[in-house]
Parts: C-alpha cells; sequence; structure tokens
C-alpha cells in the first residue's frame, strides 16, 4: 500500500537554513546539507528546500547546496524559490534535484507549468499555492510569500496547474501558516478533491494529532512541517509511529546506509 | 568506500537527456562502483554493466534513443544476455509498446504494454510503496520483503510473461516493481531515491555480475 509521506521543508537563505535550529548533534546546524543528511537518517520521507535569499542573481550557492545534497541524501528533495524560467528548473533537475517547484512565477505566467511539464515531465513540476479563506468564505490564491491577494479562487487555480501538466501540489494556507495550530482542513480537502494530483498540505503543524487530521479529514497525501522537527521536539519516527497507530500507512523501516551497504 | 569488487566494474550509465542521471550516478559512486556517463553506441562495447535511467514520457525516451543510435546496441547487447538495469523509464521502454501520450513502440525486448494506472486514486503514483518479493533473488540480498520504495508514476508494465515479475507494488492494480530475466533486471521505482535499501538493489546487481561481465 502507498504510504503517506512527511516532508520537512527547510527556507534557505544564502545558503544557511533560517528559523532558529538547535540541534546539539549537528556540527554546523545552519547547513541544509547536514540537516538533510540528519533528516534522512531519522526517516523522513522527502525534503523541500526553499531558498528565499532577496536576491536570485547568483545561483551558484543554490547549485552548490542541491549538488551536496545529492551527493549524500538519497532521499527525493525539490527545490524552489526565484525559479522563473524552464532553464532555472533544469539547472537544478541537472544539478540533483527530484521536483522543482514554482509559486508566483505560475500565477504570473501560467504557460511556465507547462512548459517545465512538457520539458521534464509533470513528475517534477511542483505547483506551490498558498490561499487564504477570507471572511466571505471564498478561498484565495496569494503571491509573494503570502503577502498579495492575486483575486484568483484557489480551487479553479488548483485544477488549471493539474491541466498545464503539474505533477503535485504543494498547498499551503495562509490562515494557519506559523500558528503550529493544525493544518487548514477545508481547504485542504477541497483542493485535494478537486484535482486528480497528489496534495502537500502545508502551514499549521504542531503534532502528530495535525498530520492525522489532514491526512483523514483533509485527504492530503503528504504533510509537510518545518519548526516541529527543527527543535527535536518531535522525533520523525514518534510522530510516524503515532500516525500509524491512527491507521494512516507509514514507511516505518529504516535503515542506516553504512549497515546495509 | 569502495569495494574492491566493485572499483573495477565497469559501469555505464546510459546518457540520454533524461533529467535524473545525476541521481543515479551518485547512488552508484555511493556503493563503491567509478561509473561512467555515455551516450555513444560504442561504450556498450567494453561494458560490464550497462544502467539504463530515465524520467519523462516513453514517447521521449525513445526518440532520443533512436537520435542517438542506441536501439540497435541495446537490442544487441541484451540479445547476448549481458548485465543490464533499467530503471523507471529504463523498464518501460524495454516494453512492446507504451499507451503513454498514443501507442508507441518500445523496444519490444520484454512482452507487454505500458497501460494507465487505473483510475479512482491519485496519479501520479508518487511516493514509498510497499514492495511485495514474488520471488526472492540475490537482486534482493539484505532487503526484508516488504520494505518501502520510491516510485513517481502514471503508467505501469503490464507483462505478458508474469514469472518474470519478481516484485509488485498495489496501486488498485498489481504494479510490476521489479523485472528480471536471464540478466536483465528493471524497476519501476527509483532505487536511487528509495534510501538505503534502494543503494543495496544497486549493490546487489553490480556484485552479482561483478565476476562475470562483459566477454
Amino acid at each position: 500500500m502507498l504510504t503517506k509521506r512527511i516532508i520537512a521543508c527547510f527556507d534557505v537563505d544564502a545558503g544557511r537554513v533560517v528559523k532558529g535550529i538547535s540541534f546539539v548533534e549537528l556540527r554546523d546546524a545552519g547547513d541544509p546539507v547536514e540537516l538533510a543528511t540528519l533528516y534522512d537518517h531519522e526517516g523522513i520521507d522527502e525534503l523541500v528546500f526553499l531558498d528565499i535569499t532577496a536576491s536570485h542573481e547568483d545561483r551558484n550557492t543554490v547549485v552548490d547546496m542541491v549538488r551536496r545534497t545529492a551527493d549524500r541524501v538519497f532521499i527525493p528533495f525539490t527545490v524552489g524559490g526565484g525559479l522563473r524560467s524552464d532553464d532555472d528548473m533544469r539547472l537544478m533537475l541537472e544539478s540533483g534535484a527530484d521536483k522543482i517547484t514554482i509559486n508566483t512565477a505560475a500565477v504570473e505566467r501560467p504557460e511556465l507549468i507547462s512548459e517545465g511539464a512538457h520539458r521534464f515531465g509533470s513528475q517534477c513540476i511542483v505547483v506551490a499555492i498558498d490561499a487564504r479563506t477570507e471572511s466571505d468564505g471564498s478561498m484565495q490564491v496569494y503571491t509573494h510569500g503570502g503577502r498579495r491577494p492575486t483575486g484568483i479562487d484557489a480551487i479553479a487555480w488548483a485544477k488549471e496547474v493539474v491541466d498545464r501538466g503539474a505533477g503535485e501540489i504543494m498547498l499551503t494556507s495562509m490562515n494557519t501558516d506559523g500558528h503550529q495550530d493544525g493544518y487548514d482542513i477545508p481547504l485542504t480537502r477541497a483542493v485535494s478533491d478537486a484535482v486528480s494530483v497528489p496534495v502537500i498540505a502545508s502551514g499549521g503543524a504542531g503534532n502528530a494529532q495535525h498530520m492525522i487530521d489532514a491526512i483523514t479529514d483533509g485527504r492530503a497525501d503528504a504533510v509537510l512541517a518545518a519548526s516541529i522537527f527543527h527543535f527535536g521536539t518531535h522525533p520523525i519516527m514518534d510522530v510516524k509511529r503515532r500516525m500509524q497507530a491512527a491507521g494512516i500507512p507509514m514507511r516505518m523501516e529504516h535503515a542506516d546506509y553504512d549497515d546495509v551497504l | 568506500m569502495s569495494d574492491p569488487r566493485l572499483a573495477d566494474l565497469d559501469v555505464i550509465i546510459l546518457d540520454y537527456g533524461a533529467g535524473n542521471l545525476r541521481s543515479v550516478v551518485r547512488a552508484v559512486v555511493r556503493v563503491g562502483a567509478r561509473p561512467d556517463v555515455a551516450s555513444v553506441p560504442a561504450a556498450l562495447d567494453e561494458a560490464d554493466v550497462v544502467i539504463l535511467p530515465g524520467v519523462g514520457a516513453a514517447a521521449d525516451t525513445m526518440h532520443n534513443l533512436r537520435q542517438r543510435q542506441l536501439v540497435e546496441p541495446i537490442h544487441e547487447y541484451l540479445a547476448a544476455d549481458r548485465p543490464f538495469l533499467g530503471v523507471c523509464m529504463g523498464l518501460q521502454a524495454l516494453m512492446t509498446v507504451s499507451e503513454e501520450g498514443g501507442e508507441h513502440a518500445c523496444l519490444d525486448v520484454l512482452e507487454g504494454r505500458v497501460v494507465r494506472l487505473p483510475e479512482g486514486r491519485k496519479i501520479p503514483h508518487m511516493g514509498w510503496n510497499r514492495v511485495e518479493q514474488r520471488r526472492r533473488t540475490p537482486l534482493f540480498d539484505g532487503i526484508p520483503d516488504g520494505a518501502h520504495f520510491y516510485f513517481v508514476h502514471s503508467y505501469y508494465c503490464d507483462m505478458a510473461e508474469p514469472e518474470d515479475v519478481v516484485a509488485v507494488a498495489d496501486y488498485g492494480a498489481d504494479v510490476t516493481a521489479v523485472v528480471e530475466r536471464g540478466r536483465l533486471a528493471a524497476t519501476q521505482f527509483h532505487p536511487e531515491k528509495s534510501g538505503a535499501y534502494g543503494l543495496r538493489i544497486y549493490r546487489n546487481f553490480l556484485l552479482e555480475h561483478s565476476a562475470n561481465g562483459a566477454p
């Protein structure tokens, strides 16, 4: 049976992971590659790196990070942040990323989705959607890190990105993001029911129960979290055990590379 | 780290313009071999092991293989039962015909059709799925039955010869996960993205063929 995935997300600024991370066992807790290696070791299913560097003029830092990650981490990882052309995508994929994610650039120029899907295959095109449930109950797409309303309906947009070739949707709720009080279940469910591709729930993870809710009630195919893992208070395998106990199929076995090779 | 049995193996990873080449190269390096990436037909002559990776669509893959004049050399290589590992599209390309985006003739090394996954579930089939081993083979040394591997695909191989299917995964159908016939093996999942057990697949395959490579 296909398992549900837990995905860890790192925000990376100029090659360093931002948001406080306090792992004592790491030599350099700000190094995204060291963190990725640790999370892989601890049983994470997938990783996302979001480059939040203000200027995307210099891609070398990100390319270096992607290459070093591909050298050491043998689980899937996605890279996003400031990718605006299919050449930008190609650079990341050739450096070793398995998927790329686009958000604002896709809203500004939806053809970018089809171009990427045509050139590299839908399986590596993840469209990130930031959405907010407004006071009138409508669900609106936001861009520019959730700061700018677009007037676009989130469900209609989700369907469009799939029609254009997105292989997966990473859905972040602006209502719940950052509060660690649970994912936005109605939004997640509405989007997941509306599209044929997998949906990753994002925004609001505070504990294992939130992840269970996002999957059982929100019908998410994967759950993304950042902060709750970064402080070591919720070990990944503990979270997985709770999810499995709730009846969710999870990948529980995990071997160390050195033990198996 | 390098296993002395693997360090001298001539491993060729075929580059025909597919996307995930670097991941496959890094995985093969991690298990201790020193692969070469090649896109010319002559590279198959001296190879001990050939790996055909791939993501994307069957039509593009076949187009690229033809353009690089790799179709005949691959046929000759496989007809001689030399060690060959196909990964994802590298499995599907071996089939008779693919229905992805129309009807596309493939290499016709394995009889059967590449068909759309059944409706009713999210497509692509994306993530870690439990792989049930139907037959214990050296490819699974050190890998427990039911271990999970990472899949990303929308079409799967409906094999005419079920005895060649050594492992399956359930996704609304018994999805062909691993095929073996002679010294040909191929996986629908991505071993290079399936953690330690995935790397073990590469190691097992290379070790199995380290003693008796090219004629």
